[in-house]
């Protein structure tokens, strides 16, 4: 059953809205067992509870591939929306410009998003469109058995694909040159970095781009393949601890030292608190976020944290001046009067 | 030899009158500001009182290419494309072989700049010193070109006899009533018009009389039609992706929309997106409609390929979207400015697995409107993709026309349900046939209920939207969009059927072909009376039916090659399939009488 009944049989503890944890599942996953990417829902499911969710307020939406499979397994009492291969982003900026008061909570994989979908994606953060758009990235095709994605590292071998022959696509780098706001890379395995990454990308006015390093146990597990759980546990290098408080008082952003902790102000008016380990980085730097992942890739590690972030620009639906959800216009508002037409016409005569 | 000289030796001012009864061609290069003045005429010629058309027949360029506009007036109305008797030559690359075409008695109008004309004797000529009247005009020297076009409007004015107050009127409403652009402009034509008077004498036949057969009407083209139908239909949500003959649609949705649907504190009620492709665009539209806005997109040929997946997707998840196709010629870029019907089958059954979809085919600017505002309807009562077929045509030509009814129902936005409802219903399946007729409900995205919520998918689902694949659920959804499918054919605009009491033969056809077809039952009307019906729509219902059984022989005549609406009408009524025969043909151009008249004679004759 996909619509859960809020329970109300069993004592369970309520959040603020009167919701179970419960009450934020999903239907029962297909995924394979130790699927990295039933970790991320869970922690959806929990962050949904955490932060007092109204699921009805929510969209959930997803592209095709084992990724975008995985919308159907939180968020219960949510609309959902399983579109087509790499073509997500036109759908929710679609509903999200017929109601704008929608949150937003989009998944797909890396070779929806870096492959077939690679120019949606790109236009989705170009037009800022307010949403959380995670992507579970293996690296590897897993519905159709186990070819390399666009995200496969270069000499990575497989059983079924042989060798690749082909550079990755960073999909973080590829964020921030288009334009995205908030650029975070986390590993499916880290559960509370990413939580709380969830949780200050919901707040986020414009896209907010998750790149989540999800292992694919059955075709691309590899120990020696940078997307395996074995290796992103040896070589997760955080970029900061994160805590995050929602509805906290504003705090003056000041300029990063080396080991400092601060602390960032979001749009809803809560703060993310942001450890800073290294001791040259600021993630409001355009440059500085590049370089690091440059750097990064060079070295084969993959960073995690809020690499990137930049409230100053608009969201879609500012740019648009959209007052009343389109989806909630009266008749009236619909239809100009009689009186409009014959007037208009005037001019044609 | 001088072009007095000339005139005489043709001799025809002995020929008796022809009056609001003529086609006249302006030959020019793409990109020289013709426009304008071609338009000028038009509506210089509709201010009289004269039933009038005017099409653009260009290339796909920006600038030098050849380009004609085609003026028809016709004190009977017809208004189909029929080959000029007059010519304004002011494209030297083309002023020979414009000069060869014209029949025997005809005009050329030419600018006397112009070298090595062909000579004809039996043609009147009429130069234009277009230099000479331009020059000393206080005009910027880059809007010379552009103003130098208005010779020609002030000699043909004199030529047919305009009234030169007439033309001062149609420039004002052509430039929005700026009067500096008017004055200059209208400089020119005067002195045009006075040079003609003093310096040519009438030597053809060609006249203009003031009619009232245009009193009240309005002049439009269809995709501003189109677009102003949307904009009372409620659209909320438009996204499109530039395509030849489709921009102007979106061009005129974004001029009207913000000076009829700002809200009571000024706030826009729509939102416009240009889209990275036509595939983004339909995503755009799919998405605004699942969650509830009503949204439309335009495209010609090409953009519908890429927008074939998410088509597909919205017949099966049962999403509503509107879907204007301005047809154009061929595959690709093949004629992009040319006209066909040539998308009728791929539109109609566009998808993977089974896939129909309704697909309305308005033929003036009165249905493109009231198509525009029915479309969005019929889409969300539907819960489904619809299609509105226009054409290049239709689309980017000026049509005269009855002022637009206001739509004669209120919005009608299908069957939703509230918190409320599902409060009262103690909840719902979303793809289960309650009423019989294949329409299920749907909810929103932000109902306020904790039952409101489903799943949408392009996979196979049950009732209750879960995921399945149990042959007998897929069976039994794809059965039902066939009865809903079947509910449609009740709810999209009905034929428009002249019946003739005692034809044998029928016609059948569809958008603007109407027009040729009509002057050529009047033409026939003892050779040959035909029975007319219009069809409107797809699919068809009992009407098209009766008919075809009506009648002995029945023609589908269309606009593209292999007789597309011809296959669709045998493979609806396969026990018609031999009475209904295909009179097909594709050149680019719009049908004319001539032709239809004499195809149907020959299919009669070779029976």
């Amino acid at each position: 059953m996909e619509n859960p009944m809020p329970s109300d049989r069993i004592p369970l503890k309520l959040n603020a809205v009167g919701l179970s944890k419960k009450d934020y599942d999903g239907a029962a996953s297909t995924l394979c067992k130790g699927c990295g990417h039933n970790s991320i829902s869970s922690q959806i499911v929990q962050v949904g509870y955490e932060l007092n969710l109204r699921p009805h307020e929510i969209i959930k939406l997803s592209g095709i591939g084992c990724s975008s499979k995985s919308p159907a397994y939180f968020l219960g009492m949510s609309h959902g929306f399983n579109a087509l291969h790499g073509r997500m982003p036109s759908v929710a900026t679609g509903a999200l410009l017929a109601n704008h008061t929608l949150k937003a909570i989009g998944v797909s994989g890396d070779g929806d998003t870096g492959s077939i979908g690679m120019g949606q994606f790109k236009h989705l953060m170009r037009r800022n469109v307010r949403m959380v758009y995670i992507v579970e990235n293996n690296g590897v095709y897993g519905l159709t058995k186990g070819q390399f994605s666009a995200t496969a590292e270069e000499g990575l071998e497989l059983k079924y694909a042989g060798q690749n022959e082909f550079p990755p696509v960073d999909l973080c780098m590829e964020a921030i040159i288009a334009g995205a706001g908030f650029v975070a890379r986390s590993f499916a395995g880290d559960a509370k970095q990413v939580r709380e990454l969830i949780k200050a990308a919901l707040s986020f006015r414009g896209t907010a781009v998750l790149d989540i390093i999800s292992p694919c146990v059955t075709f691309n597990n590899e120990d020696d393949s940078p997307k395996s759980y074995g290796y992103g546990t040896k070589n997760e290098k955080p970029l900061h601890e994160l805590g995050f408080i929602p509805f906290a008082k504003e705090i003056q952003i000041e300029p990063m030292e080396p080991g400092e902790l601060r602390t960032v102000k979001l749009h809803d008016g809560s703060l993310i608190s942001l450890r800073n380990l290294d001791a040259d980085y600021d993630p409001t730097n355009k440059l500085a976020a590049l370089e690091r992942l440059i750097r990064a890739q060079e070295t084969g590690e993959f960073i995690t944290g809020l690499i990137y972030y930049n409230p100053t620009r608009p969201s879609l639906a500012e740019v648009e001046e959209l007052d009343t959800p389109l989806a909630q216009l009266s008749p009236e508002q619909l239809r100009p009067g009689r009186e409009k037409l014959e007037q208009f016409l005037q001019a044609y005569r | 030899m001088s072009v007095l000289e000339r005139q005489q030796e043709a001799g025809h001012a002995t020929r008796s009158p022809v009056i609001n009864d003529f086609s006249l061609v302006v030959a020019t290069a793409n990109g020289t500001g013709s426009q304008t003045a071609n338009l000028t005429l038009l509506r210089s010629f509709f201010k009289m009182g004269i039933p009038v058309h005017g099409k653009n027949i260009f290339p796909s360029n920006i600038q030098g290419l050849p380009t004609w506009y085609h003026i028809r007036v016709s004190h009977e109305g017809y208004i189909a494309r029929k080959p000029s008797e007059i010519l304004v030559a002011f494209n030297p690359v083309t002023a020979a072989e414009d000069i060869q075409e014209l029949p025997a008695g005809g005009v050329c109008l030419y600018n006397a700049d112009l070298k090595n004309l062909p000579k004809r004797d039996d043609l009147v000529f009429y130069p234009i010193p277009v230099s000479e009247l331009i020059a000393g005009v206080d005009v910027p020297v880059k809007r010379k070109p552009y103003i130098a076009n208005m010779a020609y409007v002030g000699v043909v004015a004199w030529m047919l006899g305009v009234p030169l107050e007439v033309v001062e009127e149609a420039l004002g409403a052509q430039f929005g009533y700026r009067q500096k652009l008017v004055e200059s402009n209208l400089q020119v034509v005067r002195r045009a018009h006075e040079w003609a008077s003093q310096n040519l004498r009438k030597q053809d036949p060609y006249r203009l009389e003031p009619m009232n057969k245009t009193e009240g009407l309005i002049i439009m083209t269809g995709n501003e039609a189109g677009a102003l139908g949307a904009v009372f239909g409620g659209v909320s949500v438009a996204a499109w992706y530039p395509i030849t003959p489709s921009t102007s649609f979106m061009d005129a949705l974004r001029e009207f929309l913000p000076k009829l649907r700002k809200d009571e504190n000024g706030k826009p009620t729509y939102t416009v997106i240009q889209a990275e492709d036509e595939l983004a665009a339909a995503g755009m539209v799919m998405g605004a409609g699942w969650a509830g806005a009503r949204a439309l997109t335009s495209t010609s040929g090409p953009g519908i390929s890429l927008m074939a997946e998410f088509v597909s997707y919205g017949y099966f998840a049962e999403i509503p979207a509107v879907i204007w196709d301005i047809q154009r010629v061929g595959p690709s870029t093949g004629l992009p400015t040319r006209t066909s019907q040539g998308d009728v089958s791929f539109a109609y059954t566009l998808g993977h697995g089974d896939t129909k979809h309704p697909v309305l085919f308005p033929s003036s600017i009165e249905e493109s409107f009231e198509f525009g505002w029915k479309s969005l309807d019929l889409a969300e009562v539907l819960q489904t993709p619809v299609f509105v077929l226009s054409d290049l045509d239709l689309g980017m030509n000026n049509w005269m026309g009855r002022p637009f009814d206001y739509p004669t129902e209120p919005l009608q936005r299908g069957k939703v349900l509230s918190a409320t409802e599902l409060e009262a219903l103690g909840g719902f399946a979303r793809y289960k046939d309650v009423d019989g007729d294949g329409i299920p409900y749907r909810t929103l995205p932000g109902t306020p209920h904790p039952l409101a919520a489903y799943f949408t998918r392009g996979s196979g689902h049950n009732e209750q939207a879960q995921y399945s694949e149990r042959a007998e659920d897929y069976e039994r959804l794809m059965a039902r969009l066939a009865r809903k499918f079947d509910t449609a054919r009740n709810l999209v605009p009905a034929p428009a059927i002249e019946q003739h009491p005692s034809a044998r033969v029928g016609i059948i056809a569809y958008g603007t072909t109407r027009y040729a077809i009509e002057e050529a039952r009047d033409r026939l009307a003892q050779q040959l009376p035909t029975s007319f019906l219009r069809l409107r729509a797809l699919p068809i219902n009992q009407a098209v039916r009766d008919f075809v059984a009506a009648h002995e022989r029945v023609y589908v005549i269309e606009l593209n090659r292999d007789g597309q609406l011809h296959g669709i009408l045998q493979n609806e009524m396969p026990e018609y399939a031999t009475r209904l025969r295909s009179v097909a043909h594709l050149d680019g151009l719009p049908l004319t009488a001539e032709w239809v008249k004499t195809r149907l004679l020959s299919e009669e004759a070779g029976l």
